[in-house]
């Protein structure tokens, strides 16, 4: 490796891509050329930071600056003031560390100050794409370890002792699920990595896999050795394409190295793995339809038992954990089991990773030790909600998973406390809303999404969730009553107990949720015809203050089917009748005087 | 559903050998179909039954099978897109900011709905699951560039660029 003098890291997730990391990482380089810096300065491009709110992210160490939305027209300043003179580009930085004229270290900042990296742990550290540098931070160590100093049950025994449980939303205890695995008598034996990542508004995985994808070829190659197994899968995303090819590169450089393939460190244990795309179809994160479509079927779930680790992939006993579940593996090996089940509550041990999203000013990805509140996660990570607004709820689990009110926000985050409040873990979707969010609404949103997920194998998910849907559609339009609240009610259960997968039997979870919490919104839309917060368009109303109208007759004149009226200079009145809710007139006003309600 | 105004079928001959070389390396796979119909959806941009019969054919499994595939995940597509390919993510995050507003507004400009192309096949517009940059919510794809932290009234303003 060459000496260089410093290292700008410049991230490379889906988040800063997408505005536009690519265009300044070719400029930086541009500029360090024509600077002759090219030979002491390293443009290094790692995966996610977790910061996304403030992407196109930009460090430069040694100094370790952070700079924050970056511009391409920023580059050359950059380059010329701080890398070629020492002068740091103040105004670029971002503000949180900035104190005085000192910079503080970033660990120091809010945001990452609560959080503990395991799983994200080499994410914004190292170039994903070159395989010496995972190598650099420990990689391939704890493989090393097992296939040479640890028996297979020795192995199982050091992930069950950890605590460890399924990230991908179950959280079934791991060890117990490679123990079953192992359990089974077969010549050929899958290790397989749900890389399906569907829920909306959730991108841990992503993350894990473009930051670090070595990680997870480590862990699958550990548990393939615990189990018996020779072969593996990663079934991911299509929707996820820089994962998929940075996730190639490493197996492609593993199998270069000798760490994939025959014999691996010496040993009589071989182990192959190959990618599988998926082709959009939600359903295929549940256990059995991921393995369906792996066989090249229509992804539709299969009825358990058999479980997977008897007969899974292909009739045969296979193994299958979540991207982040196996991001840990390493870890756990390497500093010993007691040091992982140091952190966290007594029945969830470790971290969890989780995507900050919605009304919220830290959006990102944020890992933080089990027990961790709500509110800690919100207020001090997440920096708070965006104007001033109040809190309303946060929702996690994604589809599967419920609306957490304001009065629970100081919940200790784990499996069973998220259970216990009507919601789920689930993948680590965290999405916060604001007082301008109807959660009727919300709740028809994740019942469209399931609709459409629903493979419609089994009725009660098929029938079940559509009936679910008209009845929420029915309210949000004001035309539903109140026994029509109590029959939703009782048609979650029925699908809870009776549909086929874990799709169907959470689906209801939304619904339910939101009765639990905010039966009074519902309510509002059923008695009072009026959604509180303010979204349902068939029962908002565009008002005119009369106050605030000068009468100047511009909206009756805007307004498309003459439903304004009024004498010019006194206040004009909207007819609620033959208002159909286009809001012209409230774009149209100058003076602020009309509004919706 | 086949649509009402089937375009008709313009494969070449260059498509049709790249497609049957395609299936010659993955035809002793286990599990061939899907990684096969994505690289002829790459090849063709949609996936019409005239494709699919030479998959059939070329993996020897039943047409029928292959079409339950195509029909079932929703990346494969029966019908060709447009030019510009427009993705509205409705992942919850984006949602929760307002995406449904945009979905509606771009319906309203283009006069498609989803699932549709416009007439003259410039732009076809699709409500996409989650594409992971929550953090530029709400967000829009039009092909390979990433619009972020929209509100009401730009979208008029990006479609024209096109």
């Amino acid at each position: 490796m060459d000496m260089v003098r410093g290292h700008v890291l410049c991230c490379g997730g889906t988040g800063c891509t997408s505005s536009g990391c690519e265009a300044i990482i070719k400029e930086m380089e541009a500029q360090l050329a024509a600077n002759g810096l090219e030979k002491e300065i390293k443009v290094i491009k790692p995966g996610c930071f977790g910061l996304c709110a403030l992407g196109p992210v930009m460090i430069v160490y040694p100094e370790g600056c952070f700079y924050s939305r970056v511009k391409v027209e920023d580059v050359k300043e950059i380059v010329e003031e701080h890398l070629l003179k020492g002068r740091i580009v103040k105004r670029l930085l971002y503000q949180e560390t900035v104190h005085g004229d000192d910079i503080k270290s970033l660990n120091e900042v809010d945001f990452y100050k609560k959080q503990k990296r395991v799983a994200l742990r080499n994410c914004g550290v190292i170039n994903p794409e070159n395989i010496d540098e995972y190598i650099a931070f420990d990689g391939y160590k704890a493989l090393g370890k097992c296939l040479t100093e640890m028996t297979r049950e020795e192995v199982i025994e050091e992930i069950k002792k950890s605590g460890l449980r399924g990230r991908g939303g179950g959280g079934f205890p791991t060890g117990l699920k490679w123990q079953f695995a192992y359990n089974s008598k077969s010549d050929k034996k899958y290790v397989c990595c749900n890389a399906d990542e569907g829920d909306p508004g959730a991108f841990m995985d992503r993350s894990i896999l473009e930051g670090d994808p070595h990680s997870v070829i480590e862990a699958m190659a550990i548990a393939a050795y615990a189990i018996g197994a020779d072969q593996g899968f990663v079934y991911i995303r299509a929707e996820y394409p820089i994962a998929v090819k940075r996730l190639q590169i490493a197996i492609n450089q593993a199998k270069e190295y000798g760490l994939l393939g025959k014999n691996i460190f010496g040993t009589d244990f071989n182990f192959d793995l190959e990618i599988r795309l998926g082709a959009g179809a939600f359903v295929c994160g549940e256990e059995t339809a991921l393995m369906t479509s792996i066989e090249g079927k229509r992804g539709e779930p299969r009825p358990r038992p058999p479980f997977p680790a008897v007969k899974g992939l292909w009739e045969q006993p296979t193994l299958l954990n979540n991207v982040e579940t196996y991001a840990n593996i390493a870890q756990i090996i390497n500093n010993g089991a007691e040091w992982f089940a140091s952190m966290g509550t007594e029945k969830s041990k470790g971290t969890k990773v989780f995507a900050l999203g919605g009304k919220i000013n830290n959006t990102g990805l944020v890992e933080i030790p089990m027990g961790t509140t709500l509110r800690e996660i919100i207020e001090d990570i997440g920096g708070g909600i965006p104007g001033g607004k109040k809190f309303k709820a946060a929702q996690t689990g994604g589809p599967s998973g419920g609306c957490i009110p304001a009065h629970l926000m100081d919940t200790p985050i784990d499996y069973d406390s998220l259970i216990a409040i009507g919601s789920m873990m689930g993948s680590g979707g965290l999405i916060v809303m604001d007082e301008d969010n109807c959660m009727v609404d919300i709740a028809k949103f994740f019942l469209e999404f399931t609709v459409d997920a629903s493979c419609g194998k089994c009725t009660p998910c098929r029938v079940g969730t559509k009936r679910l849907l008209e009845l929420l559609t029915k309210i949000v339009d004001g035309k539903g009553t109140m026994a029509d609240i109590d029959r939703m009610a009782q048609l979650c259960y029925s699908i809870k107990e009776s549909a086929l997968c874990g799709l169907g039997q959470t689906a209801p979870n939304p619904v339910l949720s939101t009765l639990r919490y905010f039966r009074d919104e519902y309510e509002a839309h059923v008695r009072d015809k009026v959604c509180p917060a303010g979204v349902c368009k068939a029962l908002s109303r565009y008002i005119i203050d009369p106050d605030k109208c000068k009468g100047c007759s511009l909206c009756s004149r805007q307004c498309p089917v003459g439903a304004i009226s009024g004498e010019i200079r006194s206040p004009f009145v909207i007819d609620q009748d033959k208002c159909i809710k286009c809001g012209a007139c409230k774009e149209a006003c100058k003076f602020g005087a009309i509004y919706k309600k | 559903m086949e649509k009402k105004n089937k375009m008709p079928f313009k494969g070449t001959k260059e498509q049709e050998a790249q497609l049957r070389a395609v299936i010659a390396e993955h035809k002793d796979e286990k599990g061939a179909a899907i990684p096969v119909l994505h690289k002829a959806q790459d090849i063709y941009g949609y996936l019409p039954i005239e494709v699919q019969e030479i998959i059939a054919e070329g993996l020897g499994v039943p047409l029928a099978e292959i079409y339950g595939i195509v029909t079932f995940y929703t990346q494969f597509s029966l019908n060709p897109k447009g030019e510009y390919q427009i993705g509205v993510c409705l992942g919850t995050a984006c949602y929760v900011k307002g995406s449904g507003d945009i979905l509606q507004e771009i319906k309203d400009i283009l006069k498609i709905d989803v699932g549709e192309c416009t007439p003259d096949g410039k732009f076809s517009l699709d409500a996409t699951r989650c594409v992971g940059a929550c953090g530029l919510a709400p967000v829009v794809t039009i092909n390979d560039d990433v619009y972020g932290r929209l509100t009401k009234g730009e979208i008029g303003g990006i479609l024209a660029k096109y």
